[in-house]
């Protein structure tokens, strides 16, 4: 089933009156269960694509529709609830709340979706237990580890049970131990739980365990392939 | 936080030093000196002139004797003199009272060591209580004898012998230098008065707060006398009060300002170091409306729990020093000099601390608005990539 539908997507950004293209014209759709990498060198626009996905950034022309949504003509409040119910974020520094502990971490975002508290803390509970760190529920990001950072970073992505989740090169700020696990558990969770996952990496790891790489130059397309046939797709 | 207590208690204590001096000034002021009313002839004020005095002395005893605010009331005589010794001649203002009476309006006696003799009393014949800066002065002791030249009721000039056997001391010098006191049961045969001829009856009331309502009152009662509450007969005094009630409002205004600055101050900074804890929480779904809650009650949370710390420490350090006082025996001369204690014991009224809570809350959710604002205003793409 298709849950996103580029098409000629256009984003320009204007330094010091010279105008840049982005993103120059890329159409794409993407299926429900992918494990999908965007790759390229650096500006090539793996980042401005992902941001238009998730909704952080709006196209200059060209349209992304989400499930049906064209999210381009939603207002600002309306593209901020639309994130929070059907996108989840894994950032590259993992931006956890210092303050909270990982399982208020992981129940603060059903918080702003209005759940109860019974079914947010077995929410996360469940989430932290899938991710590995039961254990570590209670303590504050900055008694874990990178790795563990971004595993409750993933938990937290699921907790609002979002069509997808986008990651900024996840693995960037970790050791090969950790990446591996990670991507370990994201391989489960996209396997045993049909969850969606487009990643935008240098990060080789990442990229054999993909079952699609896209990879851009500047702003284009410049291969689609399918490495990989998931059993889900 | 701690800068918001800091500024709070520096304000406040400074506040209430200001205050405590002025209120000390003041009830000093009427418990020697003037007393809370005083009523005169029309034209006494004017010029001192001896023959200006109140008639009538029975009905007014009558009405202040009925009257349930005054708690005492004395009648004096005041005659501008010269006091002379060997040494020595000043002028000076004699107070002629009844011993008794005048113990219950003022505090005169009070001020007199027990090395320095005793107030006056009816059974020693011409004693006179003078200041200690007079005795100074005149370089005269206890039981030297002072010679007061005035006029009488008859227009002549005459002359009496006192031996002192009393010196005061109160904390306002220049009142030292000028007032004696006798006896006008002694004075009145010497000036050529009747027994009902008095310059001044000097009022005491139970509390302060009643002063206008008590003046009015003896105003429609006694329409041809001169009637005057102590901030009419020292308007400095009265001035000085007012004042500092509006000093004390500069100063919260004073502070409420830092306090906002210093609220700006930190919660712009905290936005700023969270730039990218904020940037995430408007990536995954948290609406304007509540970063900018957030941001508020975070800020009124500073302000507030600054505030009653702030003001806590303030009362509790104030109410300290009210009881024990602070010394300031080092300026002790020159403040004398200008009729201040040396030893100040701060004060502040218990509203001013309701007041200032309420105007901290009005001014955290006002500076609040400044870094929420920002917050507001970040771009949560470049916000995330902050480090």
């Amino acid at each position: 089933m298709k849950i996103i539908d580029i098409k000629n997507l256009v984003k320009i950004y204007k330094e010091a009156e010279i105008e840049v293209a982005a993103i120059d014209g890329v159409s794409l759709t993407f299926e429900e269960g992918e494990f999908t990498t965007i790759v390229g060198p650096s500006g090539s626009g793996k980042t401005t694509m992902l941001n238009m996905i998730g909704g952080l950034d709006r196209p200059t022309s060209g349209s992304i529709h989400i499930n049906g949504t064209d999210i381009g003509q939603l207002r600002s409040s309306q593209l901020i609830d639309f994130r929070l119910r059907n996108i989840g974020f894994v950032f590259q520094a993992y931006n956890l709340l210092p303050v909270l502990t990982a399982k208020e971490n992981v129940e603060f975002i059903m918080q702003l979706q209005g759940k109860p508290k019974a079914e947010r803390e077995k929410r996360a509970e469940e989430l932290l237990q899938a991710v590995g760190l039961a254990d570590r529920a209670n303590s504050r990001p900055f008694k874990l580890s990178g790795g563990q950072q971004q595993r409750v970073a993933v938990a937290r992505a699921l907790a609002s049970k979002p069509r997808f989740i986008l990651a900024d090169e996840p693995t960037a700020n970790l050791d090969s131990k950790s990446a591996d696990k990670l991507l370990e558990i994201m391989e489960i969770l996209n396997h045993e739980h049909h969850m969606t996952f487009i990643f935008s990496t240098h990060d080789q790891r990442v990229v054999k365990r993909a079952h699609r790489v896209i990879t851009l130059v500047d702003g284009k397309v410049a291969s689609d392939e399918k490495t990989r046939i998931h059993e889900h797709i | 936080m701690c800068a918001i207590v800091v500024g709070l208690f520096g304000g406040l204590f400074a506040s209430a030093l200001m205050n405590g001096m002025i209120i000390q000034r003041i009830d000093a002021a009427i418990e020697n000196e003037s007393a809370n009313i005083q009523i005169h002839h029309k034209e006494f004020q004017l010029n001192k002139e001896l023959n200006d005095t109140i008639a009538d002395m029975a009905t007014i005893q009558s009405v202040l004797d009925t009257a349930k605010n005054i708690s005492a009331w004395s009648s004096r005589l005041k005659i501008t003199a010269m006091a002379a010794t060997a040494a020595n001649g000043f002028g000076v203002m004699i107070n002629g009272v009844d011993p008794e009476k005048e113990k219950q309006v003022t505090r005169i006696w009070k001020c007199i060591s027990d090395s320095n003799g005793t107030w006056l009393n009816d059974n020693r014949k011409n004693s006179i209580v003078i200041g200690e800066k007079l005795a100074t002065k005149l370089k005269i002791r206890l039981r030297s004898k002072i010679i007061l030249t005035f006029q009488s009721a008859d227009q002549s000039v005459v002359s009496s012998a006192f031996k002192v056997t009393g010196i005061y001391k109160t904390q306002n010098t220049p009142f030292d230098e000028r007032f004696v006191f006798v006896n006008n049961a002694d004075l009145r045969p010497i000036v050529g008065f009747t027994r009902g001829q008095t310059h001044e009856i000097a009022i005491a009331l139970r509390d302060d707060k009643v002063n206008d309502q008590v003046t009015s009152m003896l105003r429609k009662e006694f329409p041809n006398l001169s009637i005057q509450g102590w901030k009419e007969l020292m308007p400095e005094l009265g001035l000085m009060a007012d004042l500092t009630t509006q000093m004390l409002y500069i100063v919260m205004v004073i502070i409420l300002l830092a306090l906002c600055f210093g609220i700006i101050n930190t919660m712009l900074m905290a936005v700023m170091e969270r730039t990218r804890e904020i940037g995430m929480l408007m990536a995954v779904g948290m609406n304007r409306m509540k970063v900018f809650r957030m941001i508020m009650l975070e800020t009124v949370i500073l302000a507030l729990s600054g505030g009653i710390i702030g003001m806590t420490i303030s009362g509790f350090v104030i109410h300290i020093y009210a009881r024990i006082g602070i010394d300031l025996t080092a300026f002790a001369q020159g403040m004398e000099n200008i009729g201040f204690n040396a030893m100040v014991y701060p004060k502040l009224e218990t509203s001013f601390y309701f007041g200032l809570t309420i105007l901290v809350i009005i001014a955290g959710v006002v500076s609040s608005l400044i870094p929420a604002r920002k917050a507001l205003r970040l771009n949560p793409v470049e916000a995330i990539r902050t480090y």
